[in-house]
């Protein structure tokens, strides 16, 4: 659903997605009506994608169900072409190899009980990849690449700031090597110089690990910064999506026009 | 830096002199702040987060919580804060300075209809009772432009949006007709249209009541929509101040160069040049 048609410069041949959606919806048992509705998208290798939109727009709810979190009430959810089947244990320890996830608050999505270590280990020892001798190296290396000093393996999360915080979530998420990074608003709790470091280190890791990022935020300027791609929701639908210059550079629904002109700028 | 000479001529609004926030255990929140606020002046205090922004609020007001201790001198509208009885604070809250909290949730009552929580300071005020009472009240919705105002004042908080539940919280404060509005991230918990609705119609409300504003926040960018002079507070101290065309165009202090810098370069992204 682009929005105006218009010649495409080159031709060139998407590559096969990693995961899709096709014609989603979600209803919650005993409402009335779907919180989405009539979602088509796909994730492709190398092209990160924005899901965009206000509160109750469904976001969220559809990074969960592209996580396998939550199941749609229709259509298909796509992994590597295949139907993402739950009971799968093979297919689902393929995906959770192969897409990790960050979530908004660095307070509640790190256990508060564990050290650093153990918390960032734990994507290796529950894919079974790791001992806790073989991964210590990896979570050392994932830890530094975060830009987080060595002895913040042996402390625990409330000894770290938020933005630490959620270094060491994005140290967890990378750590197995994962090809697709889910995250919810990742960047919307920190702030603005925080923020901008944070957003300059997922840019780092896209291009080096070559690393798909599938972002939600409400943050347009965070989403412009690092995605390729954009899809702008509304009540559950979607209005638009195309290549981000597109759509938020002439953007061609009403809505997404009213989001840009919301984002308050600085005066020149 | 001038920060709050001495000036000639009648006594501000709001005075703050070397104001220092101080907890049980003797840590130092708020660092020596000195900065006035004139009758319908409309000043900005930025910080990122633990730069004790909301504290200075706070103390403004002698809400303090336990364990923190406030010394320097507060004069608002006349009174000095800093150190009074509960009693005269009573008195000052809603008619020399009213408050918008970040979160309306927490800010209202849950069990008691939104109506209700603005009739309180209305009638305190007013002395209006009964059916009058309540087309105040209705009044005030219509001002900060709910739609519904009758429903809305049947209502209890859970069943409104946030941005209308912001609105409510907005009409409270503005029921005592206050001489300063302190807004503390009023729309921070907002989406960003419902954001740029509330911050037009903030605008537009204390421009027509000349009320001095307090604005608080941590964005550099709506502080500069809503404010002339603005205050960048680091670690409980004030490291810059000046108008807020000034600080965002030539900031002087490092810290605020990079804060400027850290906004422009996340704002600068949306400057895409389209394909077509």
């Amino acid at each position: 659903m682009t929005s105006v048609p218009e010649p495409t410069p080159v031709p060139v041949p998407s590559p096969a997605p990693v995961l899709e959606l096709a014609d989603v919806a979600v209803r919650y048992r005993g409402a009335a009506d779907d919180v989405v509705q009539g979602v088509s998208l796909a994730v492709e290798p190398g092209r990160s994608l924005a899901l965009v939109g206000e509160s109750g727009a469904g976001k969220t709810t559809l990074l969960r169900i592209l996580l396998g979190l939550a199941r749609p009430t229709a259509g298909t959810v796509r992994f590597d072409g295949e139907p993402l089947a739950p009971r799968d244990r093979r297919q689902a320890r393929r995906f959770r190899r192969g897409v990790q996830c960050v979530f908004q608050d660095p307070y509640s999505s790190l256990d508060p009980r564990r050290r650093v270590a153990a918390i960032v280990a734990e994507p290796l020892r529950s894919l079974g990849l790791d001992s806790r001798a073989s991964a210590a190296p990896k979570v050392a290396a994932a830890l530094e690449r975060v830009g987080l000093p060595a002895d913040a393996a042996a402390r625990y999360p409330h000894e770290f700031s938020g933005g630490q915080r959620q270094r060491v979530a994005i140290a967890r998420a990378i750590v197995c090597d994962p090809r697709v990074l889910l995250a919810d608003e990742p960047v919307s709790a920190l702030d603005v110089t925080t923020r901008v470091k944070v957003v300059d280190l997922l840019a780092e890791l896209k291009e080096e690990r070559r690393l798909t990022l599938v972002m939600v935020s409400h943050d347009l300027s965070v989403v412009a910064s690092l995605c390729e791609r954009t899809a702008v929701l509304e009540r559950g639908r979607l209005v638009e999506q195309g290549d981000t210059a597109q759509v938020l550079g002439a953007p061609a629904h009403p809505y997404t026009r009213r989001l840009l002109d919301s984002v308050p700028r600085l005066p020149a | 830096m001038t920060l709050a000479d001495p000036l000639p001529g009648p006594a501000p609004l709001l005075g703050v002199r070397g104001l220092t926030v101080r907890t049980d255990d003797g840590r130092t929140l708020v660092d020596d702040l000195s900065f006035t606020v004139d009758s319908g002046e409309r000043l900005g205090l930025i910080g990122e987060s633990g730069s004790g922004k909301s504290l200075t609020t706070l103390a403004v007001l002698g809400l303090l919580p336990d364990g923190m201790t406030a010394t320097g001198s507060v004069e608002l509208a006349g009174t000095q804060v800093v150190g009074a009885p509960e009693k005269r604070l009573t008195a000052v809250r809603g008619r020399d300075a009213a408050v918008v909290f970040q979160e309306p949730l927490t800010a209202l009552d849950p069990l008691t209809r939104l109506g209700r929580q603005i009739a309180g300071p209305l009638a305190r005020r007013t002395g209006l009772k009964g059916r009058d009472l309540r087309a105040a009240v209705t009044e005030a919705l219509v001002r900060v432009r709910l739609p519904e105002p009758d429903r809305i004042a049947r209502a209890f908080p859970h069943e409104v949006s946030g941005g209308q539940r912001q609105r409510v919280a907005l009409a409270m404060a503005l029921a005592c007709e206050p001489a300063l509005l302190i807004a503390d991230e009023p729309t921070t918990a907002l989406d960003v249209s419902v954001q740029a609705e509330m911050l037009d119609l903030l605008d537009s409300l204390v421009r027509e009541r000349e009320m001095a504003v307090l604005f608080v926040s941590h964005d550099l960018a709506v502080v500069a929509g809503v404010t002339d002079r603005v205050l960048v507070m680091k670690d409980g101290r004030a490291v810059e101040e000046g108008p807020v065309l000034d600080v965002v165009t030539a900031p002087r202090a490092e810290y605020t160069r990079a804060l400027v810098a850290g906004a422009r370069k996340l704002e600068s992204a949306l400057d895409l040049r389209s394909p077509r």
